[in-house]
Parts: structure tokens; C-alpha cells; sequence
């Protein structure tokens, strides 16, 4: 089953890339996916850029709205996402409870619906 | 149920299923008679049956019904229908119900519906709820646990003493749901009682030397042992001190204290066994005066450790005025009335109205009663509180 993680943060500004944090920072997620990929599960991850970065679209009655900002104004800053092929949820649970961001934020842990093989429902690839 | 519920992978149809094959059998067998393996019959077709809806479902491919079938079975433990499997896969779907990614407020209604096979009628009634409301509980857990794919599967032994904690509270709130003072119907609230001890020996048996586990059945029986006393002809609350003792039901306590020496014989104390063992002191006392309180007010020490909660505190420092006197544990019950979450409680001004009670202070008795009814108590209580107050102002 997939499962994708929605990787919450403070809202805060991230540290500099360059400085200890920022270092340190990437330290603990590169240990974390490593050993997502080590165990076959790991399908995709990313860092996002924030919030302020991002665009919202709605089309409604033919006409294109773009929002400045994110999509939901909420405290804590959607900040990167993980995808995993796994077991089930226990697994995914325990993946989950090891990525930087179950300390320091929240992780939400969303199962992918599962669409068969040749349904056209499916992406193809 | 059990054994339907992981070869399918979704418990609702799960539980169609096997409703389809008792009828089918209900119809069937009184004609043609009974099945060599009867069990093995019904399994097989409330399998049949189930596999059939998941196709038919216009929600859901045949591929993807069959892929979640396969992948319930290949999650499995080969063994067919054999007793170490028949065990497994009732444990996996109590583990289930009671798993952490579910609400906790729905963990013991699902259990009651799945693992027990209550009406959901009774559990509304017994959770003061409109049956609407419960069922439409009972079908969003039932679709989390089959969308997010919490697995029917007994964990690996690495992580069964972890899960198995809250398999045991929601036992132990199932029990508490029919033993505390409540409006509702009585039998329902009985019904309870018996479901939680039926857990809880289901639970010993399948996962036996587990001390906890026997700890938590042995504080059920000595508990439930004292039922018949706890409600006098009348209907109101007999507290433990002027119960009947010869009402006691013997027997469920020597089951109990052989299961607590059982589990203390582990070496390996917790909770539940210290809980029992409370429950132990009053029920091997042949009277009220017999009780050996000091040893009681040592045990809720000890439970302190494992449970520290105000609730412990409180019942340690009323042990403690019964084994050192009123004015030792009133003391106790001041600090602890300190805490502003615990002063909500009745229970806790109940306890204080007694003591100061005994040691003569009756206006802050009644006072302390006063605040005891303020914080509206159940029905019972609420006569039992009433009653003491006119004694009190005579």
C-alpha cells in the first residue's frame, strides 16, 4: 500500500543552508530517507519551498482564480512530502515516526487510494 | 468472524458475510443435516459470499477486491483452519479495534460490535448515544481500518506488549462501563461486565504467561464477584463497607485470587495485578473491620508508580485514613484536592465529607457533601449524598 506523508513544521523560517542548523538539518533527513530507500519503501520525497512561494487555482465558471499563498492558512507550514510503498499502516506508522519532522512538527500519514492496473482511472507509467 | 475478517480484509463485509452463512445454515442444515466440520462450512461460505459483494461493489474493481483479498491472505500465516490460527485471528481483530491510529472513543464501541458481536442498539443504549449516531461511529472506524489499512494481522512479538496495553484498557473501560453507577438499563450494564471477563479470558488464553493479562481477569472476577451485594432491593448503592458479604460469589473470588497468584508469581508487577491485588485485600476479609487497610494503602503506594493520578492519590489517602485514622488521611486528601482537575471529582468531597464526618466536624461535612452533589453526580450517588446530608443536619 502507498502512503503519502505530509511533513509539517513550525512556522518559522527554515535554517540557512549553509549554517551548523541548516547542515544538521539535512543531516537528519538524509539519515531518515536513507534508510527508507535502504528498505525498499521509499518511492519519492522532497523538500517544498514555503508557503509564501505558492499559488492557488480555482476554476470556477470558466474563469481561472489564482490566489497568492497557500490553500489552507493554517499555523504550521506544509513543508515537504514523502512517499512510501509498504506493508500497511503499522508500517508506515513506524517510517513515519523516524523523518525530522514527527519531532519538531507533525506528520500526517495519508493512505494513497489503491486504483488497478489498467483502469483508466490510473496515471499512466 | 475473526478468521472471515482476515481472509476478507474489510471487516463491514466481513460481517455481512458471516451474517449470509449462519442463515444459510439455519435454512440448510435442519433439512439436509449438519456438516462434517461445521465451522469449516460457515467460513468458507461466509467467504464465498463476502468475495462476491466486494465484486459486485460498483465502487470498487474486481481486480482491487481480489488484490485486497489475496494481500489479507498473503499477510497471513499459512495453517488453514486450525486452532494456533483460529487464535491468531481473533487476537489480530481485537488488536484491530483497539488499534492506536483509531479514536480512543471508538476503540471500545467497535470492540463490543466486532470482537463480542453486541447489537449496536445495546451499545448506544450503554454509551447514553441515539443509535444513529453510534452506528454511523462504528461504519467510519470500520472504513478507516480497512482504507488506511490497519492490518488484521497479530504484530510481530517485538511489539505485542506495547498494543496489548491498549487491548487491556479498552477491556478494563468495557468492565467500567457496566460496573459504575450510571443511568441505564441494568441488564445491558450486567451484559457488560460478562463481555469484559469473556475478553479478558479469550485474552489469557491467547496470549497465556503474559502476568498482565491475567492480572487484568483477576481484577475483573474479584470485582464482578461483588455485584450481587452492590445494589440494595431498593435499588440504591451498598458501599463496600456495609455490603453483605455472604452475597460475595465465592467462587469467581477463588478464581481470581488463583489467577492473581498466577500472575505475581511472574515477577513482573503492573497495573492490572496491583489493582487485583487491592481487590484481594477486601475480598479474602471476612468483614468490613477485618480489612487490612495498611496493606491496601501500601498497594495504592505501589500503584502510584504505575498510574500516578490523582485518582490513585485520593483512594491511597481514604486507604490511609481507614489503616491511620480520619485526620491522617484527610490531610492526604487536602494536598490532593489541591489539584484543580481532581476538585471536579465527587468522589473526592464524598471521601473528605466522610472523614470529617468521623471526626465530628458535621458542618463541613455537609458542606463538603453540598459540593460533592454540585458537581452532579449519578443517581445513585446523587440519593446516597442526600441521605448522609439528613443524617448529618439531624
Amino acid at each position: 500500500m502507498r502512503y503519502l506523508f505530509l511533513l509539517y513544521g513550525p512556522d518559522e523560517p527554515l535554517p540557512a543552508p549553509g549554517s551548523p542548523a541548516g547542515q544538521q538539518m539535512i543531516h537528519e533527513w538524509r539519515a531518515a530517507t536513507d534508510a527508507m530507500a535502504r528498505a525498499g519503501v521509499l518511492i519519492d520525497c522532497g523538500p517544498l519551498q514555503p508557503p509564501a512561494t505558492a499559488t492557488t487555482v480555482q476554476v470556477r465558471d470558466g474563469e481561472t482564480l489564482l490566489t497568492d499563498g497557500p490553500a489552507a492558512e493554517i499555523k504550521e507550514q506544509f513543508g515537504g512530502y514523502t512517499l512510501i510503498d509498504c506493508a500497511d499502516l503499522d508500517e508506515a506508522l513506524r517510517w513515519a515516526a523516524t523523518v525530522p519532522a514527527a519531532f519538531n512538527g507533525k506528520v500526517e500519514v495519508r493512505p494513497v487510494v489503491q486504483i488497478p492496473a489498467g483502469d483508466p482511472a490510473r496515471a499512466p507509467g | 468472524m475473526a478468521t472471515v475478517a482476515r481472509l476478507v480484509g474489510d471487516l463491514a463485509v466481513a460481517e455481512d458475510g458471516v451474517q449470509d452463512a449462519c442463515a444459510a445454515a439455519l435454512r440448510q442444515w435442519p433439512a439436509g443435516g449438519m456438516p462434517g466440520n461445521p465451522r469449516a462450512w460457515l467460513i468458507s461460505v461466509a467467504r464465498h459470499k463476502a468475495t462476491d459483494r466486494l465484486r459486485r461493489d460498483s465502487r470498487r474493481g474486481a481486480k482491487e477486491a481480489e488484490a485486497a483479498r489475496d494481500g489479507a491472505v498473503l499477510a497471513s500465516p499459512p495453517g488453514g483452519l486450525d486452532w494456533a490460527s483460529r487464535a491468531d485471528d481473533e487476537l489480530a481483530l481485537i488488536l484491530a479495534c483497539c488499534h492506536p491510529a483509531l479514536d480512543p472513543a471508538v476503540r471500545v464501541p467497535l470492540t463490543l460490535r466486532t470482537v463480542c458481536g453486541l447489537a449496536t442498539a445495546d451499545i448506544a443504549a450503554a454509551f447514553l448515544v441515539p443509535e444513529p449516531t453510534m452506528a454511523q461511529r462504528l461504519v467510519r472506524a470500520k472504513r478507516k481500518i480497512r482504507d488506511a489499512g490497519i492490518p488484521l494481522r497479530v504484530p510481530p512479538p517485538a511489539e505485542l506488549p506495547d498494543r496489548l496495553g491498549g487491548v487491556l484498557r479498552v477491556v478494563y473501560l468495557v468492565f467500567t462501563a457496566g460496573h459504575k453507577p450510571a443511568s441505564g438499563d441494568t441488564l445491558v450494564r450486567a451484559g457488560l461486565c460478562e463481555q469484559a471477563i469473556r475478553l479478558a479470558r479469550a485474552l489469557a488464553g491467547l496470549v497465556p504467561g503474559d502476568p498482565e493479562v491475567a492480572g487484568l481477569l483477576a481484577l475483573l472476577l474479584l470485582t464482578d464477584a461483588r455485584r450481587a451485594a452492590r445494589i440494595s432491593d431498593t435499588g440504591d448503592l451498598v458501599l463496600l463497607a456495609d455490603q453483605d458479604r455472604s452475597r460475595w460469589d465465592r467462587a469467581k473470588i477463588a478464581d481470581g485470587e488463583a489467577m492473581l497468584a498466577a500472575a505475581l508469581r511472574t515477577g513482573r508487577p503492573g497495573r492490572y495485578q496491583l489493582q487485583a491485588a487491592i481487590a484481594a485485600c477486601h475480598s479474602c476479609a471476612g468483614s468490613a473491620a477485618e480489612t487490612d487497610w495498611r496493606e491496601i494503602a501500601a498497594l495504592y503506594g505501589e500503584l502510584l508508580r504505575y498510574e500516578p493520578t490523582p485518582v490513585v492519590a485520593a483512594n491511597r489517602a481514604a486507604a490511609v485514613a481507614m489503616a491511620d485514622g480520619p485526620a491522617a488521611g484527610l490531610a492526604m486528601l487536602d494536598v490532593v484536592s489541591a489539584d484543580r482537575q481532581l476538585a471536579r471529582w465527587p468522589q473526592l468531597h464524598i471521601a473528605r465529607a466522610e472523614l470529617l464526618g468521623r471526626l465530628g466536624r458535621s458542618a463541613d461535612a455537609v458542606a463538603a457533601y453540598r459540593t460533592a452533589l454540585d458537581l452532579a453526580p449519578a443517581a445513585p450517588e446523587r440519593a446516597f449524598i442526600t441521605s448522609r446530608i439528613e443524617e448529618l443536619s439531624r
